[in-house]
């Protein structure tokens, strides 16, 4: 192609995106002269260059669209959804054309005297869509709005000038600035100086019209300084640079070989200008997310005017840079994520009203580094994800079964909308719900190594967040070896490093030889990279056992984990990953190879492809208790349990928490009083509870005893034998089958069962728990006390201990639930949460609770795992009285006591 | 996908179990001493695995086993670069003779009666004196999907 055209046709279509943009915030701020002189020179400059081009066609359309930009600009006519739509039209057809000419490089032929005829009409204000005003009316609109919003910006403006112009200019222009007419030209270097440094790539807005000149100069002066490099010269650069890196890490590893060495100085220099050549050609890659967003407003706009509603879009961090191939890649899955959260997501205007919510619907979109990563979310205040209508869908596709359905949380059903064939939109429109959706989407973004997460409240709406790699060039990878040879694991799908052996507390257990790990309470499926690659060591016999010591790295792929067992793992290392040659391409194992600082090539094994080499993959149900597992691993926390024996061989646990003293009572001074058992203990007498109801006490010998107390009274637990105190984290299955227990455990690797103290305390004083107790307690005589906390455990923990301490206590598994509560009136003196929940965590729950006008005055005491002084700070400042520690019995108690005794006071 | 043949060509020749072959020196990027390969898992046995060469990664290919013939005695041998597409082949010979120029008059077909293998990856024969060069069709020698079916 000839490279003026091709020149032309890139510069066009960039011109045509800056036009979409400028003229939806044009729609929104019709006096902005500053944006229609802009909007006008960009129609300008494409109707320039058709007609230098010969393309008669083109420049026939450009030229009615113009006519109208000058009528709005002249002030002649008003800017109207109309005419806007009427430029957009437009600026579709020169899109058009400019396809065909860029495929076949030349005009395609056909008829535009339609288009071009309205929008000669709407020019003439014929049509009828735009009267025109009096031009001098809309010029004092104009300079009205812009001195009111001068005030705060003069110094900002002031201090643009200073860079710009020297100080002699600056004084004509300060002299200048006394007429209202000059504040309009004051406002314009700022977009002029922004533009640039947000988007690098995008050229400067042309110069604008004589008055600012000034500006113009300083805008133009950054255009000239960029220039346009062909993407493959980026690349080729890449590459050679890559190359570079690799080479400079051979160099250092045999630098490390000799210590003393002349040419230990200047390979450190090397080291460090490599190093920032690195950098800097990786920053010739990167772009803007806004880039990708460009188009955005126009369809949210388009979306709009055909769907009837009111949708306002807002793009946070739009400036976050990220590799232009990975750019790329997300641009369609987010186009489209908008556009579902537009037209599923929010609600018809009437229904928002009835909702009580504004008529105008966000989406909000939003990214932001993190960690080496780029986190997208796109949210909206919709009406949040039917989990009925979800479910309903699943049982009509067989996706899974109604019996299986009922039994998920919301959370999981709400994870079918990215099962393929999916859409719950009832209707299919022009935009979305043809069921081609977030399968898609998902598959796009888990191709680049990213992930994707849902939560969404019915009612309240949806966020999606994405999470995707920097950059897919450099990878830092964890080296593995198996049988001798290494091999490269991309880092951003390990999870942890689990080392095994016979005698430690991680053991590899075996169903039928297929190889299994405990891993927190739940079975990881286990992985022999030695067998998936069918390696064996030279000389040594085919190991069919596995050995006593092994490294396992635990892996992720989309909600599915399992662990790969490997012979040692070495070090993280920057990897720069080179596809393999096409005669090993099927081998699925593998994503790519690279070259490690040592010089060695090293295969990199690919998750995804493990993951589906072991027949694993995307099962519904893997994914569901995945899913439901990280949920529990990342709200529950590490207690200590006592551990002991009583009755049959399966160990039993209570919380250490709740027992005083343990102690071994001598049997021949056990007495018997009122059919129960009692012993003196110090200087009082002690009833003793056995553990099984059935259990006779011996005549003579010891036993051990839990004891639990609570100030004047002790009661004793009898047990078999007491085993251990275990620290862990645990996740309490609840089942009401048996009296006295709360439910099993797994603790130290073994299925326990949980006692309920409660039950046992009963037992020994009936009224344990009675409103009598509460006499001699301190003053709070039954104060009310409102637990917030989403872990069963902790609840069930906590209850009876506060109950013991004498206060009435309910409690409730969500922040959600807590507000219910307060919506029916009911009253507490201190609310007690945690702050790690899902859904709405503490912080929230409390700046919630606080501008609630019914609970707003109650004190809240903070519960959570770890009480360091930025969480006291932030607990603070979100409204919460005291941060105490979960485990730390006596401070909760203490702060209890004392946010009581306050109130009581100020009563 | 065939070389085109003028009056008189170059090859580098090398031998395989005592026969001499030889590939375009147009194709031939470098000649290699043995070198530490990174073997490749699961792949067919004759890919001798993976080398950096220059900070290029060469996939090494066993031309013996390729070809179907006894595994040589000494595990080090000579290699020949070869580039095919993008991509780099060393290829392991039992030793790497010169760079022979021959004349176009001497060419012959592949006689029939050859083995299908060594048929296969042929493109002809050269008449020398006292010995016949096999010239290696680089291209069909590396091109594993026509491979894998006539497997």
């Amino acid at each position: 192609m000839d490279d003026l055209l091709s020149e032309f046709l890139t510069e066009t279509n960039e011109g045509l995106t800056t036009l979409d943009v400028e003229l939806v915030k044009l729609e929104q701020n019709p006096n902005d002269t500053e944006l229609l002189s802009n909007i006008f020179r960009l129609m300008h400059t494409i109707k320039g260059t058709c007609g230098f081009l010969g393309l008669p066609r083109l420049e026939s359309v450009a030229h009615a669209g113009e006519n109208i930009m000058n009528k709005f600009r002249d002030g002649e006519l008003v800017v109207s959804a109309v005419g806007v739509s009427l430029i957009l039209e437009c600026l579709d057809k020169i899109r058009e054309i400019l396809a065909t000419l860029e495929a076949t490089e030349k005009e395609p032929e056909g008829d535009d005297t339609d288009l071009i005829a309205r929008l000669n009409a709407h020019a003439e204000g014929t049509d009828g869509g735009g009267e025109a005003e009096a031009p001098a009316a809309a010029e004092t609109v104009v300079v009205e709005d812009a001195v009111e919003a001068d005030d705060e910006e003069e110094d900002e403006l002031e201090r643009a000038f200073r860079e710009a112009l020297g100080p002699e200019e600056l004084a004509a222009q300060a002299a200048e600035e006394e007429q209202p007419v000059a504040e309009v030209v004051a406002l314009k270097p700022e977009p002029a100086a922004k533009a640039p440094a947000a988007k690098p790539k995008k050229a400067a807005p042309p110069p604008p019209p004589p008055p600012a000149a000034p500006a113009g100069d300083a805008a133009s002066s950054v255009a000239n300084q960029s220039i346009r490099v062909s993407v493959d010269v980026l690349e080729n650069l890449m590459t050679m640079v890559s190359e570079l890196v690799l080479t400079r890490n051979q160099l250092l590893q045999i630098l490390r070989a000799h210590k003393e060495s002349d040419f230990a100085t200047p390979l450190q220099r090397l080291n460090h200008v490599v190093s920032d050549l690195q950098e800097g050609v990786m920053k010739t890659r990167m772009q803007p997310i806004g880039n990708a967003w460009a188009k955005l407003p126009r369809i949210i706009r388009d979306l709009s005017h055909e769907l009837n509603k009111k949708i306002d879009l807002v793009m946070k961090g739009a400036d976050t840079e990220l590799d232009r191939q990975v750019l790329e890649l997300i641009k369609d899955p987010l186009t489209h994520m908008v556009r579902n959260s537009a037209d599923h997501g929010l609600e018809m205007p009437d229904d928002r009203i009835a909702a009580g919510k504004p008529e105008v619907g966000q989406v909000v979109l939003n990214a932001y580094h993190e960690g080496g990563h780029i986190i997208i979310q796109i949210s909206d205040d919709g009406k949040g994800l039917n989990t009925d209508r979800i479910k309903e869908k699943c049982a009509e596709n067989g996706l899974a079964s109604e019996a299986e359905l009922d039994g998920m949380s919301d959370q999981q059903i709400q994870q079918f909308i990215f099962k393929p064939g999916f859409s719950t939109a009832a209707a299919v429109t022009a935009v979305s719900g043809r069921g081609v959706g977030m399968d898609v989407v998902r598959t796009n973004i888990e191709k680049i190594g990213g992930t994707i997460e849902l939560s969404s409240t019915e009612g309240k709406g949806t966020i999606f967040t994405i999470k995707i790699p920097l950059t897919l060039a450099i990878v830092s990878a964890l080296i593995v070896e198996c049988c001798k040879e290494r091999f490269a694991i991309p880092q951003l799908s390990v999870v942890e490093l689990v080392r095994t052996s016979n005698h430690s507390e991680h053991v590899i257990e075996h169903i039928n030889d297929t190889p299994v790990l405990r891993l927190r309470n739940r079975l990881l499926p286990l992985v022999t990279l030695r067998d998936l690659l069918k390696l064996s060591v030279e000389g040594e016999e085919k190991e069919t056992k596995l050995r006593d010591d092994n490294f396992i790295v635990v892996a992720q792929v989309g909600t599915y984990t399992f662990g790969i067992i490997v012979d040692r793992v070495f070090d993280t290392e920057e990897i720069v990953v080179k596809p393999v040659a096409p005669i090993i391409r099927n081998i699925q194992l593998f994503s790519g190879n690279t070259i490690l600082g040592d010089g060695a090539v090293v295969m990199i094994l690919d998750p995804n492809g493990i993951a589906a080499a072991t027949g694993e993959i995307a099962v519904g149900e893997t994914e569901l208790s995945g899913l439901a597992d990280r949920h529990h691993t990342a709200n529950d926390e590490k207690v200590a349990m006592l551990v002991f024996r009583s009755g049959d061989d399966a160990p039993k646990a209570v919380p250490l928490a709740l027992i005083a003293r343990l102690e071994e009572v001598d049997l021949t001074k056990v007495e018997s009083s009122g059919g129960q058992h009692v012993v003196q203990y110090r200087g009082q007498l002690m009833p003793l509870i056995p553990m099984q109801p059935d259990m006779k006490l011996a005549k003579e010998g010891r036993q051990p005893v839990l004891v639990f107390s609570d100030r004047e009274r002790s009661m004793g637990l009898v047990v078999d034998e007491i085993i251990d105190i275990v620290e862990d984290r645990m996740n309490v299955e609840l089942s009401a089958e048996k009296r006295g227990y709360i439910g099993s455990a797994i603790i130290a690797g073994k299925a326990t069962d949980v006692v309920d103290a409660g039950f046992f305390l009963t037992q020994a004083y009936p009224d344990w728990f009675g409103s009598e107790t509460g006499k001699e307690n301190f003053d709070s005589s039954r104060s009310r006390l409102l637990l917030v906390d989403d872990s069963a455990f902790f609840r069930n923990l906590l209850m009876p201990m506060l109950s013991v301490a004498g206060y009435d206590v309910k409690a409730v598994d969500s922040a959600k639930s807590a507000l219910d509560l307060c919506d029916k009136g009911e009253v507490f003196d201190v609310i007690i949460s945690d702050i790690e929940m899902p859904g709405m965590n503490g912080f929230e729950f409390a700046e919630a609770v606080r501008e609630n006008s019914k609970w707003s005055r109650i004190p809240m005491v903070a519960l959570s795992a770890f009480a360091s002084n930025s969480d006291l700070a932030r607990g603070r400042a979100a409204g919460f009285k005291d941060y105490v520690s979960k485990t730390d019995r006596e401070a909760l108690l203490m702060t209890l006591q004392d946010t009581i005794a306050e109130i009581k006071g100020a009563a | 996908m065939s070389d085109t043949y003028k009056e008189s060509e170059d090859f580098v020749t090398f031998y395989i179990a005592g026969q001499l072959f030889g590939v375009p020196v147009l194709r031939v990027q470098d000649i290699i001493n043995p070198q530490q390969i990174t073997p490749i898992p699961l792949a067919p046995p004759e890919i001798a695995g993976s080398l950096n060469l220059r900070g290029r990664i060469v996939t090494a290919i066993d031309v013996r086993k390729r070809l179907g013939l006894a595994p040589r005695a000494d595990k080090t041998c000579m290699s020949i670069v070869v580039e095919n597409g993008n991509d780099l082949y060393s290829l392991m010979v039992d030793s790497v003779g010169e760079v022979l120029g021959v004349d176009a008059s001497s060419f012959e077909r592949n006689p029939p009666t050859l083995d299908q293998r060594f048929r296969d990856y042929s493109i002809g024969i050269y008449r020398l004196d006292g010995k016949l060069l096999v010239i290696l069709d680089v291209n069909r020698f590396l091109d594993y999907n026509r491979g894998a079916d006539a497997a």
